[in-house]
């Protein structure tokens, strides 16, 4: 099992360099999520009004914002918690969807029929507005966000365990399982729920840079990360007020890093679907 | 075709159900007292209570639940913290910007994913298909708060070609007579071409940032539909009949193929919404969504949720109507109902 | 016996380009038809009969190439013809219908102008008349109440009316050769039956020639004069279809015909034959691709395969025929 699929990995890989470079990309966000801290050349929170606004230079990379803080240090750090959000939320969608929709795909009846529902009501909604309804709701905190995000990524993940775990009922191993001698559940966590792994980690990846997009909008618009705290969405937004003014470097350097965050993900994410499911290639 | 009507009207009612279910919990979940929330941060003990007896928040649930669903009924979101005004009467006065925004972006977004999409398949593998690839992808990944500043500043700070982003109008104009509410057509219904030209030129920035976000799944749609159409069985039987590429392309493969990107606009939309919040916020654009981030910031509960609501129902709408189209297009659809 | 060739396929070879490797689906493929002659290609699933006719139509797919051969038709050589020359010469001269009417034909489209389209294209009707003439094709195909049936859409027709529109498609331009390719898998019994007596009236009628792709050898000794036996891309029998049932020189078509008694050979028959086709993108294919499932195999066998003479109009490529 596992040595054909290093091989066609590696087969993928040499198809598809852009997914070699995603790999490095995603390296490269790991170990800024990592050591952030310990890279970063100045603290980030340090301000200084005497070097307030100051265009790039050797001394400050990608220059200093308003309060004369040091905007490489800050984009540097932020990577914790911009991807900690965006983990965190698409573990607890993977968490609350997988076991919903498997559920669901497994004993089908009123346990699909709610979960169905469940998904339906929230594929209602313009997923990022109800997200915002969300966080302004439960209270403007960074759990809510992860919270929120979950939330609308939900249906997805309901529905791909659900249509997986529909087809593995009846399949031969499933059956084995059952007839010797196992309980509904048992078969469900210990026999259906790894099987669907794989296709729901190719789900994982591909939703990381929507999380990630979700998030960063929530906090652009002041919800959920609050200053002074380093986050990616709300520099730009900090960064938007000088824009007009040709300030451009506050603003560019957080979204940029941003949108490489997700460019990389989305690539990461194509890439393992390659990988693990050649059928679903487009 | 009523029956067709009829039966995509009958599976937006739980949509529309779970919708205003949904909107009731969320001011329910509020932590700590709702009743202090939506009185604001200000207010006096007395106030407070006043607001709970108003909100109904001293009954019980389902008892609250009727009175939310009659107040809906009634058209009545409550009202606006800051202004006073009833936040209905506030929507519906900025929902035109917002609507005459997200329109001329999926128009532009269209306009551009759908030729392109149609390229990429007809020339696959060419550098039309790798353009493709790239947009699509790039498209996705621009957070489109981000994409509007950097047009901003390039197109307005460093070329200086766009109007400051600041709103709908070149603050000296006056805007054109209320007819739909839309300038650009309103403008031009009244004949005035200089408010309809600066009205373009406000509104070019935010479509297109809007636009580049939601292109990708189009213009992905529109690739794998036009190459799945492309390889199937009917389009080769009209290359053996002789048919010009053109009638194969056009009249034959395309639109075969533009029936999923239909069903695909479902997903364009929830996108565009989105974005709308965070577009409206970039250029001071005086929509639903500036509106409701304003709110957000104030703590005026009221016009946030009549703001997520309006949104869901519009959202409902849409879909029922992009499902209705769908059943009008396609014959096996409409000759089936 | 007049002998006018409609169409002559010579030393005709396709290769596909695939993720692993290039296939060598058809080699020194050589066959005629004449003029009012009906030839049926057989051969089992797989062997190439489908890529010959989209080879010499010229509608294979980007990845397919015809690496050598020529396909006379009407005084010019078929796939030396520019794409938009031959495209004048699709649905006019050359003529071609697929198994599964159901997906041949356009699903969103009234099946009327569908044939209206053929006829506008190639100046058999104008704009005007087309609707006109359409109906009139549908007469010819015997469809019941053929103003209605124009507008109607493929689903909501049989299977066996979606096949008859395809010929009216077919015919409508009067070509001088029909390529039908297993026209009648898919549907029952007694529509098969009318399908090819449609097929074949309409093909005495105007003369014309037609090649008749089908796996099925009983349905093609009872409908064609001559019967050409295809096996992995090679053309290993070609025999006047009494010739190929009394006597067939070829190994695989012998065991083609014995597998099953009478003449109901089909299909489930060629699975009984040992071992199964090779695999074509072998660098090393023997000279005969049927070596490997051969009984009587010698030395010989791995020389370049010879054209052998053995009767009137019946030839082989064997070296130890029986
Ligand atoms: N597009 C293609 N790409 C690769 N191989 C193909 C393609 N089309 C056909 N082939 C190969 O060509 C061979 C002959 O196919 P075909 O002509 O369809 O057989 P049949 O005799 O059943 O009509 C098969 O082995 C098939 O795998
Ligand atoms: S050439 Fe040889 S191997 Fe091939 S069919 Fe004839 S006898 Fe068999
Ligand atoms: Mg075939």
């Amino acid at each position: 099992m596992m040595l054909p699929l290093l091989r066609h990995a590696r087969y993928v890989l040499s198809e598809n360099p852009v997914t070699g470079l995603a790999f490095g990309l995603f390296a490269l966000f790991m170990v800024a999520a990592l050591f952030g801290p310990l890279l970063a050349p100045y603290d980030p929170l340090q301000s200084n009004a005497a070097m307030a606004l100051k265009p790039p230079s050797a001394a400050h990379w990608f220059g200093t914002d308003q309060l004369g803080r040091d905007i490489f240090s800050r984009v540097l750090v932020a990577t914790r918690l911009d991807l900690t959000i965006a983990f965190a939320s698409v573990i607890l969608a993977f968490m609350l969807g997988a076991l919903s929709g498997v559920a669901a795909g497994y004993f089908g009846g009123w346990t699909d029929q709610i979960v169905g529902r469940l998904a339906d009501t929230i594929m209602a909604f313009p997923l990022f507005v109800l997200a915002m309804g969300i966080v302004a709701a439960l209270g403007n905190e960074v759990i809510n966000i992860v919270i929120a995000t979950a939330i609308i990524n939900f249906p997805l993940y309901a529905r791909v365990a659900r249509a997986e775990a529909n087809v593995r009922r009846e399949a031969g191993f499933v059956e084995a399982a059952r007839l010797s001698g196992n309980g509904e559940t048992r078969v469900l966590l210990g026999h259906i729920l790894p099987n669907i792994m794989p296709i729901m980690m190719v789900q994982m990846s591909l939703t990381m840079g929507y999380a990630i997009l979700n998030a960063a909008g929530l906090s652009f618009i002041g919800l959920g990360v609050r200053p002074p705290d380093a986050e990616w969405g709300i520099m730009v937004a900090e960064g938007a007020n000088f824009i007009q003014s040709g300030e451009w470097w506050i603003a560019l350097f957080p979204g940029a890093a941003l949108m490489l965050a997700v460019f990389c993900f989305n690539l990461l994410g194509d890439g393992l679907r390659d990988i693990i499911d050649p059928r679903m290639r487009t | 075709m009523l029956n067709l009507l009829l039966s995509r009207l009958a599976t937006a009612i739980p949509s529309i159900v779970g919708v205003v279910v949904v909107t009731f919990m969320l001011t329910r979940l509020l932590p700590g007292d709702p009743a202090a929330y939506f009185a604001g941060l200000a207010a006096s003990p007395q106030a407070i209570a006043e607001i709970r007896t108003k909100l109904g928040l001293d009954k019980s649930l389902p008892e609250q639940f009727v009175a939310y669903v009659g107040d809906l009924l009634q058209g009545n979101l409550g009202n606006s913290l800051s202004t006073g005004q009833p936040v209905v009467t506030e929507i519906a006065t900025r929902l035109p910007a917002s609507a005459e925004l997200t329109l001329f972006a999926l128009i532009v977004a269209v306009g551009i994913a759908i030729p392109l999409g149609v390229l990429a398949a007809v020339k696959q593998g060419t550098w039309v298909d790798h353009l493709c690839r790239i947009v699509t992808t790039a498209g996705v990944s621009l957070p489109v708060f981000f994409t509007g500043l950097l047009l901003a500043y390039v197109f307005y700070y460093l070329l200086q070609w766009a109007p400051a982003p600041t709103g709908r109008l070149d603050i000296f104009l006056s805007p054109p007579p209320d007819i739909t509410g839309f300038y650009l057509i309103d403008s031009l219904l009244s004949g005035n071409l200089e408010t309809f030209w600066s009205a373009l030129r406000q509104l070019a920035l935010p479509a297109i940032s809007m636009a580049i976000f939601s292109l990708a799944p189009l213009a992905r749609m529109t690739r794998g539909s036009m190459l799945a159409v492309l390889g199937s069985d009917f389009i080769r039987t009209a290359r053996a009949s002789g048919l010009s590429p053109r009638t194969v392309v056009f009249t034959y493969a395309f639109r075969n193929a533009v029936l999923p990107v239909i069903t695909t606009l479902g997903m364009v939309f929830s996108f565009l919404l989105g974005a709308n919040v965070l577009v409206e916020t970039v250029f001071a654009w005086p929509g639903i969504g500036l509106y409701a981030v304003n709110a957000l910031i104030t703590s005026d509960y009221a016009p946030v949720q009549g703001f997520v609501l309006t949104m869901a129902v519009l959202y409902v709408t849409l879909n029922l109507t992009i499902d209705f189209v769908y059943g009008l297009v396609d014959p096996r659809v409409r000759l089936e109902s | 016996m007049t002998a006018i060739p409609a169409l002559a396929v010579e030393d005709l070879s396709v290769e596909f380009r695939t993720r692993s490797g290039v296939v060598k689906v058809l080699e020194h493929v050589g066959f005629s038809v004449d003029k009012g002659e009906t030839v049926a290609l057989v051969g089992e699933s797989g062997s190439g009969k489908s890529v010959t006719a989209f080879a010499v139509m010229g509608i294979l797919d980007a990845a397919g190439k015809v690496t050598s051969g020529r396909a006379m038709f009407g005084g010019s050589d078929l796939l030396a013809l520019s794409e938009r020359d031959l495209a004048e010469q699709r649905g006019r001269e050359l003529s071609m219908i697929f198994q599964n009417p159901r997906t041949a034909l356009n699903p969103i489209r009234r099946v009327g102008r569908q044939i209206a389209d053929v006829l506008v294209r190639h100046g058999g009707a104008t704009r005007n008349d087309a609707p006109q003439a359409a109906i009139a094709m549908l007469k010819k195909v015997r469809i019941p109440d053929p103003e209605r049936r124009a507008e109607a859409y493929p689903f909501e027709l049989s299977g066996g009316m979606c096949q008859r529109i395809m010929i009216a498609i077919a015919l409508a331009c009067r070509p001088a050769l029909l390529i039908a390719d297993e026209p009648t898998t898919g549907l029952d019994v007694t529509t098969q039956a009318v399908i090819m007596d449609l097929i074949g009236e309409l093909a005495g009628e105007s003369g014309m020639a037609t090649i008749f792709i089908t796996h099925d050898l009983a349905l093609a000794a009872e409908y064609c004069d001559r019967i050409v036996v295809m096996h992995a891309g090679h053309i290993v029998e070609a025999a006047p279809g009494r010739a190929l049932f009394d006597h067939a020189r070829h190994p695989y078509s012998a065991k083609l015909l014995a597998a099953t008694p009478g003449e109901t050979v089909s299909l489930e028959a060629l699975a009984s034959i040992p071992g199964g086709l090779p695999d074509l993108r072998r660098p090393d294919l023997p000279p005969c691709r049927y070596s490997g499932r051969c009984e009587r195999r010698t030395e010989a066998c791995d020389q370049p395969l010879p054209q052998r003479i053995v009767g009137d109009h019946h030839v082989v490529a064997c070296w130890n025929p029986l």
